[in-house]
C-alpha cells in the first residue's frame, strides 16, 4: 500500500510514449527532403517562447501580458554582442538569457504583491515602456528599422549560418530541447509542485509556512531566462532584430498560442505555436490582409469547444478512450499525456 | 483590537497552556474568529502582545509563525483542489523540510516525505483516496485534509477553526478522536459551536462574548457557570 504513493510520483514524472515521439518527430523531419526547416525553425522559438510563459501561467497562474518584454531583451542583448564583435553564439545566447532572466528577477519582485487586473497591467505597462523606449532610439538601436550588421559566427566554430538553414535548425532544435529538459526537471520537483500548490490557493501555502513571494520571483526569473534565449535564437539566426520582438502584439499573440495549445503541461505552447504559424504562413500566402481574422476566430472556436485548448482536450479524450481504472483516480498531471 | 472606531476586544486576556486541549466557545461576533487572526499574524493587534512561551512573537509575520509552530486550519477549506491529497500532504511536509527550493531533483526521489506523507493519510483514514484529485473527495473528507496539512507540519500550537463545521454527528466525532489520539505533545486549540465536542474532548474551555472573555475553566465549571448559561448555552 505504501508503494501506491511512491508509484504516483514515479508515474507522475516519468517520460511517455507521446514525448518520445514528439521529439523525434521533430529531428526526424530535418531529414524530410523539401520540408519547410525556416518555418519549422520559428514553430519551435514561438513553443519555447510559449513554454516559458507556462511556467508562470500554467503553474504558477499569474497571467503576464508583457511577456514579449522579456523576448525582446534577449533577442537585442543576442543582437548588440553580434553587432559590436562578440560573434560567438552559445556564449550570446547564454548572455541574452542571463540579462533577460534577471529583468526577470525584478518584475517577480515588483509584481509579488499584486493579482489579478493590477496585475496585468503592471506587465502590460513595463512592456510598452520598453517598447517604446527601443522604438525611439535610433541611435541606440536603430530603432524603428531595427538592429542591422549583426555577425553571428559558426556555432562550435564548425557550423555555419547558411541560406539553407540546415544549422539554424539543428541550433534552434538542440537549444530548444535542452531548455525544454530544464524546465520539465523543474516543474517535476518539489519546488515545481509548490508552484502549483500556489496557483491553488496561496492562501494555504503561506499557511504552510512556504516562501511564495521568494518561490514567485524565481518563477519569474526562470521564465524570462527562457524567453530571452528564445528571442535570442531568433536574432541569431536571422541576424536582425527589431522593436516588433517586444511588441504588445508578440504580448498578445503569445497569449493566444498558449491558450490554443494549453497551459500546464508544457508541451502546449509547441502545438499552438504549430498551429499559429503555420496557419499564418499559409493564410498570410490566400490574403496578407484578413488573416488575422482566421487567427482570432480560431482562438474563438477554441476556447468554446476545447476549452481547456487542443493538448489536455486532447489528453482527455485518450485518457477516456483507453481507461481501465475507476474515471476518479487522477492519472498523474504533470508533463505526461 | 480595534477596526478604525469599532472595538474588537476590550482587554482581553487569554493564556494557553501546553498539552491542553483548549476549546472557545461563543456567540458569532464574539471575537472568536479575530482572536485566531491574531495568534497566527494574519491581523497585527492595535495594542497587546502574543507571546509563545515567553517569547514575543507580535510582530512576527504569518511564515514566521508557521517556523514557530503556529499553524491553522480553517473555516472554509483551504485545500489544493487539483492536486490529490498526497501531493498536498507531502508539499506540506517538503514545506516543513525546506527541500522545496528551485531544483532538478524530481520529486519521487524524496521517499521520506512520501512515506510519511502516505503515513498520515493512512492515520487520518484518507489513505484510500490518496490519488483522488481533492475536489473530487465529498466534503467530509476534505475536511479532514484540511486538519492533515495542518497537522503534517508538526505545530507546536494546532489552531483548529471549526473544524466539525459541516460535518454529521459521526464524522465529527471521529475527526476529534483523530486529532486527540496523535496529537499528544501538540498544544490544540479549537473554536467550536458543537457543545457535545466540546465538552467531549476540551481539556479546558474558554468563552467569548462581546470582545472579552467571559468564564474560563474546566468543562464542568463551564457547565455549571450562570453567566454563561445565560450568554450562550441556556437553560
Amino acid at each position: 500500500m505504501r508503494e501506491t504513493a511512491n508509484l504516483f510520483f514515479r508515474l507522475r514524472v516519468r517520460w511517455s510514449a507521446w514525448e518520445i515521439i514528439f521529439w523525434l518527430a521533430w529531428a526526424g523531419v530535418f531529414f524530410y527532403p523539401g520540408i519547410n526547416l525556416a518555418l519549422l525553425g520559428q514553430v519551435l522559438i514561438w513553443g519555447l517562447f510559449a513554454m516559458s510563459l507556462d511556467l508562470v501561467l500554467g503553474y504558477r497562474g499569474i497571467p503576464s501580458l508583457g511577456h514579449a518584454a522579456f523576448f525582446g531583451i534577449g533577442a537585442y542583448t543576442a543582437g548588440f554582442l553580434g553587432k559590436y564583435g562578440w560573434t560567438e553564439p552559445l556564449s550570446g545566447l547564454l548572455a541574452a538569457g542571463l540579462v533577460s532572466g534577471s529583468v526577470g528577477l525584478m518584475t517577480g519582485r515588483i509584481v509579488r504583491g499584486l493579482y489579478g487586473v493590477g496585475l496585468l497591467m503592471v506587465t502590460l505597462g513595463l512592456n510598452l515602456l520598453l517598447y517604446d523606449f527601443v522604438d525611439r532610439s535610433t541611435k541606440l538601436t536603430g530603432g524603428h528599422d531595427g538592429l542591422q550588421d549583426i555577425v553571428i559566427a559558426p556555432v562550435l566554430g564548425l557550423f555555419r549560418f547558411d541560406m539553407s538553414g540546415h544549422t539554424a535548425y539543428v541550433y534552434i532544435l538542440t537549444v530548444t530541447f535542452i531548455l525544454f529538459f530544464g524546465v520539465r526537471a523543474l516543474v517535476n520537483s518539489a519546488w515545481g509542485l509548490s508552484l502549483i500548490g500556489a496557483r491553488d490557493n496561496s492562501r494555504r501555502m503561506t499557511m504552510l509556512g512556504a516562501p511564495v513571494a521568494g518561490d514567485l520571483t524565481w518563477a519569474f526569473g526562470i521564465s524570462a531566462f527562457v524567453a530571452g534565449v528564445a528571442g535570442a535564437l531568433l536574432t541569431q539566426t536571422t541576424q536582425f532584430a527589431s522593436p516588433e520582438m517586444l511588441s504588445f502584439q508578440r504580448s498578445a499573440d503569445l497569449l493566444v498560442v498558449l491558450v490554443i495549445g494549453g497551459t500546464a503541461m508544457l508541451y502546449g505552447g509547441f502545438f499552438g505555436a504549430l498551429v499559429y504559424v503555420v496557419l499564418r504562413d499559409q493564410l498570410a500566402a490566400l490574403n496578407p490582409i484578413y488573416w488575422y481574422f482566421w487567427i482570432g476566430l480560431l482562438l474563438v472556436l477554441i476556447v468554446t469547444f476545447f476549452r481547456t485548448g487542443i493538448l489536455p482536450t486532447a489528453s482527455q479524450f485518450w485518457i477516456r478512450l483507453t481507461a481501465h481504472q475507476s474515471k476518479r483516480n487522477k492519472l498523474p498531471g504533470g508533463t505526461s499525456l | 483590537m480595534a477596526f478604525g472606531g469599532v472595538k474588537v476586544f476590550n482587554n482581553l486576556d487569554f493564556e494557553l497552556m501546553r498539552g491542553d486541549c483548549h476549546a472557545i466557545i461563543g456567540p458569532n461576533g464574539a471575537g472568536k474568529t479575530t482572536f485566531v487572526a491574531i495568534i497566527t499574524g494574519l491581523l497585527s493587534p492595535t495594542s497587546g502582545e502574543v507571546l509563545l512561551d515567553g517569547q514575543d512573537v507580535t510582530r512576527y509575520s504569518v511564515k514566521q509563525r508557521v517556523a514557530e509552530g503556529i499553524v491553522r486550519t480553517f473555516q472554509i477549506n483551504t485545500l489544493f483542489d487539483s492536486l490529490t491529497p498526497i501531493e498536498s500532504v507531502v508539499i506540506a511536509i517538503c514545506q516543513r523540510d525546506k527541500v522545496a527550493k528551485p531544483t532538478f531533483r524530481a520529486i519521487k526521489h524524496l521517499h521520506a516525505q512520501i512515506d510519511e506523507a502516505y503515513a498520515l493519510l493512512e492515520k487520518f483514514g484518507l489513505a484510500d483516496d490518496a490519488i483522488v484529485a481533492t475536489q473530487l473527495l465529498p466534503y467530509g473528507k476534505q475536511r479532514v485534509l484540511e486538519v492533515v496539512l495542518a497537522y503534517a507540519l508538526r505545530p507546536r500550537v494546532l489552531l483548529l477553526d471549526e473544524p466539525a463545521a459541516g460535518l454529521s454527528t459521526s464524522q465529527g466525532r471521529a475527526l476529534f478522536e483523530q486529532v486527540v489520539t496523535l496529537a499528544q505533545g501538540t498544544t490544540v486549540l479549537f473554536i467550536e459551536h458543537d457543545m457535545n465536542l466540546v465538552f467531549s474532548y476540551a481539556t479546558r474551555v474558554s468563552v467569548f462574548a462581546g470582545g472579552t472573555v467571559i468564564a474560563n475553566g474546566t468543562p464542568d465549571e463551564i457547565r455549571a457557570h450562570a453567566g454563561v448559561r445565560d450568554a450562550y448555552l441556556g437553560t
